[in-house]
């Protein structure tokens, strides 16, 4: 049976209660009547033989030569990949990456490529510790490389691994990892999640300095992506295009790998989670309150490791390589083929279930400037045409947002909300008053550079990420959050979803209407 | 509602009555305007019965058959059994394809198959009536082997697992009716065993069953205890060029023949049907009164009976059982 889209479920008597992901654990809400539920599709059926599959793009590209004839001896070659923030939850072994960089190495071994140094775009994320890589690439591609300084991390602060190529028509500085911007080919294996990734972003984001990305992470350029995951929309992607253009025209060849893959999520003992509700069978029941009730009595800690251990058995639903714009509208359609569900008009509520994970946690903690980012970065903005909340409606979010962050991987975050958000939470003085101080500091730099750390400016561009949906609603309410950090954060707490809606209501007025993203699995809202 | 008095107080007992969990303890309810997608069955001709044919299970139900079944046939319908020289240097797989008066026909059949065919048998069942829970399937499957097959067609999905399991040596049971005689009468046989037949080329052997109707027929309140006799007849195969219709018709003729042997004895038996004069198995085609009357009172015997006229009659009948 092929896979169902997804689609608008209007709540009536007979609906059971809704699954929320509530952080690392989750509930079941009962949604008013008339509220209206946003499902995501089924997954897509995976390629059969996603090997074949690669060989075949890398040979018969759109709009380039097939790899092999790109590939000579004495040549520099440079393969770049996407780091530990894709995809999400990690996916199981081996990984999309592994299995299309073994394919570019086999074809650069019969070429008799010498010269190959591996690199991963990271921006401004944390570098990769040794399992994350081993996991992303594989022993062999790992054991093969490392030893010998050939597998690198993209260090945004290297001055003397970074080159300037020019600035843009809008007056934007394009500066590069040198290796992979004087190399006589640059391959980029990307995975794509959501349809924000890829396409010039990949190299002009994942390859670029602070002083490149300051360009377009930036308030005024979220406040002028509506959506960022609209690419015909987002001024996010009209920066990244300039930069991409002035990259090609800079002599950079870029062939671009591109991969989507379908919402199969969660492994088997948690399909439920990627349930309709009233399809849930008995052993989905006992999962669910098995696994609740298990999660309610377990330690922070321990709870965070189960689901951070949590493999996802996504699949490959398709792969296109050549030039970067052309591969990238296929990838586009393949993302909208799985994700898009048609939704007709907005509501005055949106609700949200935020889980355990987004890009900036993997196997870490989601604290609450994350939890920020999820809801009102990425949840807020999957849509395309017209958000599905109204201009000054209340987006409730459910998480518990603890006040708890990982000082190895987030040491700028939490400087960032015991100063920065104490002092205000309104992006444009962020911006104007502190970013500066904590992307220069040079404690946060050698964290960054040395350790795991991300950059000192990244809590800010988690704070921008969610701006145009601050500029949007008319208020947050998260439910079931630590109080005081959901105040620091500028939000409203409440302790249930039905305090929630009261609360809406003192915004929106009596008898709202509700509408409730049910993701993960992801999906894209086309609100018309 | 329904109260009952304990002294001065009144007791609800429908406040008493478990109410029915709500999800997640209990089923989810469906919403409106949604379409429910059909449960992937696991019932009826979806069955899945693949693990009553291992090895293990094969065991559990050889120590059944011959400690619990075989014994119990024995002791409540001891079978007269006939013609077992004619399955002589026969191997399995083999069909054999029975008339079908009663639940008791199979037990009666695996107790009296010779033991090469014994245990390692399966029986062609009902998939409406005896795989329509899991709870019954799984009993039956275990107890007699069954599969589930639809009665009224050959469905592609049964046809090919029979086919399958006589490709792997398994012999087949089954009852061309397609059920148990509502009247007494046969029903006219279906073409499945003939297909199964010349699809794999096993030979198919007809069998006919007296008596068992009598003991638990249709609609039986009660068993009764009584002897049954089973006759087993030549193996057919299909002939050159030959159909499963013309086949299925062969199939018919030598289980009438087989009836007709046990009410008479082989030799009228064989003229009649070289002669085409074999009562058929569907009784004959008149009023069904008549062909109730004509199925004779229900004694000991299956003998057919008209009825008794007059005294001169009933004198006769009582000095022949003397």
């Amino acid at each position: 049976m092929s896979p169902r889209p997804g689609f608008v479920l209007e709540v009536d008597r007979s609906t059971p209660a809704t699954l929320m992901w509530h952080g690392e654990g989750y509930r079941l809400e009962r949604l008013p009547t008339g509220a209206r539920v946003v499902y995501p599709p089924e997954p897509l059926e995976p390629l059969a033989d996603p090997r074949g599959a690669i060989r075949h793009v890398l040979e018969n590209p759109v709009d380039s030569a097939p790899l092999s004839a790109l590939l000579r001896p004495g040549m520099r070659l440079t393969i770049a990949f996407d780091d530990v923030s894709l995809p999400l939850p990690p996916m199981r072994r081996p990984d999309i990456r592994q299995q299309i960089i073994e394919a570019v190495l086999d074809a650069a071994a019969a070429a008799g490529v010498d010269d190959v140094v591996l690199v991963a775009a990271l921006a401004l994320h944390r570098r990769m510790t040794e399992p994350e890589l081993r996991h992303a690439l594989g022993n062999r591609v790992y054991d093969s490389f490392a030893p010998h300084g050939l597998l690198t991390q993209h260090d945004a602060e290297d001055p003397d691994n970074l080159i300037h190529l020019g600035v843009t028509d809008a007056g934007e500085d394009v500066e590069l990892n040198k290796r992979a911007a004087t190399s006589d080919l640059l391959v980029y294996v990307n995975i794509n999640l959501v349809a924000m990734d890829g396409g010039h972003k990949s190299v002009a984001t994942g390859l670029a300095s602070y002083r490149s990305l300051r360009h377009h992470h930036n308030v005024r350029t979220m406040l002028h992506s509506r959506s960022f995951m609209d690419q015909h929309r987002s001024e996010l992607h009209s920066s990244n295009w300039r930069m991409g253009r002035l990259i090609a025209e800079s002599g950079v060849k870029v062939f671009q790998i591109e991969t989507t893959v379908n919402t199969d999520t969660f492994p088997e003992q948690f399909s439920f989670l990627s349930k309709r509700e009233w399809e849930w069978s008995a052993r989905d029941r006992v999962g669910f309150l098995a696994t609740s009730s298990a999660l309610a009595r377990t330690p922070d800690r321990v709870r965070r490791q189960i689901f951070h251990s949590m493999r996802s058995p996504i699949g490959l639903t398709s792969v296109q390589a050549g030039e970067v714009e052309a591969v990238h509208a296929l990838t586009t359609e393949n993302v909208y083929r799985q994700q898009l569900v048609e939704v007709d008009g907005q509501s005055d509520v949106l609700t949200m279930g935020l889980p355990y994970i987004c890009p900036y946690n993997v196997n870490s903690i989601m604290n609450p400037i994350l939890v920020m980012c999820l809801g009102l970065g990425y949840f807020f903005n999957l849509y395309r045409g017209r958000p599905l909340v109204r201009q000054g409606g209340v987006l409730i979010m459910s998480h518990p947002t603890p006040w708890a962050f990982d000082p190895v991987f987030h040491p700028s975050y939490i400087d960032f909300f015991e100063q920065v958000l104490a002092e205000t939470t309104d992006p444009l003085e962020i911006e104007a008053k502190y970013e500066q101080s904590f992307a220069t500091d040079p404690w946060y730099i050698h964290l960054y550079r040395t350790g795991h750390a991300y950059h000192g400016v990244h809590p800010f561009y988690m704070w921008y990420w969610g701006a145009h949906a601050l500029d949007h609603l008319g208020r947050v309410i998260v439910v079931g959050g630590d109080p005081a950090a959901v105040r620091r954060l500028g939000f409203k707490s409440a302790s249930s979803m039905a305090d929630a809606l009261e609360m809406a209501e003192d915004v929106v007025g009596r008898d709202p209407s509700i509408t409730h993203l049910h993701a993960p699995p992801l999906l894209m809202a086309d609100v018309r | 509602m329904r109260r009952i008095r304990i002294g001065e107080r009144t007791l609800d007992l429908d406040r008493l009555r478990p109410r029915p969990a709500s999800f997640p303890w209990g089923s989810p309810t469906h919403p409106g305007g949604v379409d429910v997608p059909e449960e992937e069955r696991r019932t009826g001709v979806d069955y899945d019965t693949a693990w009553s044919r291992r090895y293990p299970t094969r065991v559990a139900r050889a120590f059944f058959l011959e400690g619990v079944t075989r014994p119990l046939v024995h002791a409540v319908i001891p079978p007269n059994v006939v013609g077992l020289d004619l399955l002589d240097g026969l191997e399995p797989p083999v069909i054999f394809a029975a008339n079908h008066a009663s639940h008791l026909d199979t037990p009666l059949v695996l107790s009296t198959l010779p033991r090469r065919f014994r245990h390692r048998a399966v029986v062609a069942a009902a998939a409406d009536y005896f795989f329509d829970t899991r709870w019954k399937g799984a009993v039956w499957s275990f107890a007699l082997a069954a599969i589930p097959m639809e009665r009224t067609r050959v469905s592609r999905r049964s046809a090919d697992l029979a086919a399958e399991l006589i490709g792997d040596g398994w012999s087949l049971v089954i009852y061309p009716e397609g059920g148990r005689t509502p009247d007494g009468w046969a029903q006219p046989f279906h073409g499945g065993a003939a297909y199964l037949s010349v699809r794999t080329g096993a030979p198919l052997v007809p069998v006919h069953i007296a008596g068992t109707r009598r003991a638990l027929g249709r609609g039986a309140r009660r068993l009764r205890p009584g002897p049954t006799r089973v006759t087993f007849g030549r193996p057919l195969t299909a002939g050159p060029g030959e159909d499963a219709r013309r086949l299925a018709g062969r199939l018919e003729a030598e289980v009438a023949a087989l009836a007709d042997e046990g009410r008479t004895d082989w030799w009228q038996a064989r003229q009649r049907a070289a002669a085409g004069h074999t009562p058929p198995l569907a009784g004959p085609d008149a009023a069904p009164w008549r062909r109730t009357w004509a199925l004779g009172p229900a004694t000991d015997t299956e003998r057919r009976r008209w009825p008794e006229l007059g005294r001169a009659d009933a004198e006769r009948s009582r000095r022949r059982r003397d």
